[in-house]
């Protein structure tokens, strides 16, 4: 197992420094408000900048602004990881009320329940309720799907989306394009985003100018990590290729519980940690399963992105930070 | 041969025959380590299901239990069988009344893929 662990590590680094990028030669890191990093890249040239909240020079595009990810809050989950994961949750809205700049909305990437009941969906809307931005945009993980193939899934969340669960939307400039990846998944295979969705996708991008910033999200990453442990989609090239002639393209995704990140060109991928338990590092555990650390160290492992919007910069930074900062 | 004897030569075939019997039945009795033709079990842990090729006589009620801590199903490929959301501790069973090769899977991980094979 170590061979194959430095293997992976090995194939991340070289990707890593194909991208005309030296990451250990930032100039500058920002702490952002004692809490995190911020760095942008801006045209393969990392620039720090400070946030400019005012919608100055800009008001045409909608100037800059910022949106939340959250992701695997995995709501009725009671197991020595987390033996309460509602409370948790809590503490990551609480975050993103205290931060100085309210985001403009909030993105849940996924397993928001754990066993798609009834009662975890009210008490995940319990809490989200007391969030300070109102708008909140949710795609599926495979633990919303449970019961009734994502129906119910769809009925609280999913109104005006197609298929399983598919739709886009603009924000100041910013298409957003939320994927369902985790329906009508095939025996040995990962995530799946299907012939329609793919179509749809296709056929939603089509006319938008190269300069406009694409965020993708959904639950499954769209890129491939560990295949052994499911973590990959099998027909997201084909999505890619849609997106590749776009200047900015900023991936968003969850499921595997842990920061994981890779350029590939003007494609930013990015998971995000979960705000329930998380999960152990490729091939370092016999399986992906909820991974237990000392209770004093669980805020650390725990945490929400914010992601930050800037109107000269080419791509979105983005900023993690875990629960207990 | 005179009464008595014809009573106990008489006997002795039962006598005999209940004796065989009784070694064989014991015999039964003591080679069962390996699950007996009516039951057998897959344990669900770690993402896995075990044994995860499983090759049963025709008849078998096959039962699996998730001592995951996460939830799993186990659902045929050939719509054969289909369990619901198995959460930590529960079970599901399926007797096999038919041979034949039955692959099945997690729908919810589906990396996770078994088989069980009837004969």
């Amino acid at each position: 197992m170590p061979d194959k662990k430095q293997d992976l590590i090995d194939q991340e680094l070289q990707e890593l420094n194909n991208d005309g990028v030296d990451r250990r030669g930032f100039l500058k890191c920002m702490a952002w408000a004692g809490t995190g990093l911020v760095w942008t890249l801006s045209g393969g040239i990392p620039v720090s900048r400070a946030f400019a909240k005012d919608h100055g020079k800009d008001a045409g595009k909608g100037g800059d602004f910022s949106f939340v990810q959250i992701s695997d809050s995995h709501i009725g989950f009671n197991k020595p990881a987390n033996p309460d994961v509602t409370a948790t949750l809590q503490t990551a809205i609480n975050k993103i009320n205290a931060m100085p700049h309210s985001p403009d909305f909030i993105i849940h990437t996924g397993d928001l329940s754990q066993l798609s009941k009834p009662s975890e969906f009210d008490t995940l809307d319990q809490v989200l309720k007391g969030a300070s931005s109102k708008q909140i945009f949710f795609v599926p993980g495979e633990h919303d799907m449970l019961s009734d193939n994502g129906q119910q899934f769809l009925e609280r969340y999913g109104k005006g989306t197609k298929g399983t669960g598919w739709y886009s939307f603009d924000h100041k400039g910013v298409h957003f394009v939320g994927l369902v990846n985790v329906a009508n998944l095939k025996a040995g295979g990962m995530g799946w985003l299907g012939h329609e969705q793919l179509e749809w996708l296709e056929d939603d991008l089509k006319g938008r100018t190269a300069s406009t910033p694409i965020v993708l999200f959904a639950h499954i990453p769209l890129w491939t990590i560990y295949p052994d442990w499911g973590w990959g989609t099998d027909d997201s090239e084909q999505a890619l290729s849609y997106v590749k002639r776009f200047g900015s393209v900023t991936v968003l995704n969850g499921h595997i519980h842990q920061i994981m990140q890779k350029i590939e060109g003007k494609v930013s991928f990015h998971t995000a940690m979960s705000t329930a338990f998380p999960q152990p590092a490729p091939g370092t555990a016999p399986s992906a399963g909820p991974m237990k650390v000392p209770a004093d160290q669980l805020q650390q492992v725990l945490g929400i992105t914010d992601v930050n919007y800037v109107v000269s910069g080419r791509s979105l930074a983005i900023v993690d930070s875990p629960l207990g900062a | 041969m005179t009464t008595k004897n014809a009573w106990v030569a008489g006997l002795a075939m039962p006598v005999a025959i209940a004796t065989l019997l009784l070694f064989v039945g014991s015999a039964k009795v003591t080679a069962s380590n390996q699950p007996s033709a009516a039951n057998a079990a897959v344990k669900i842990d770690n993402f896995t299901f075990g044994p995860q090729a499983l090759t049963v006589p025709v008849g078998t009620t096959v039962t699996w239990t998730n001592s995951d801590d996460i939830p799993h199903t186990s659902v045929s490929t050939d719509g054969v069988f289909k369990s619901k959301v198995l959460d930590t501790d529960e079970k599901f069973s399926y007797k096999f009344d038919k041979a034949g090769i039955y692959p099945y899977y997690c729908t919810i991980h589906p990396k996770m893929t078994g088989t069980v094979v009837v004969q």
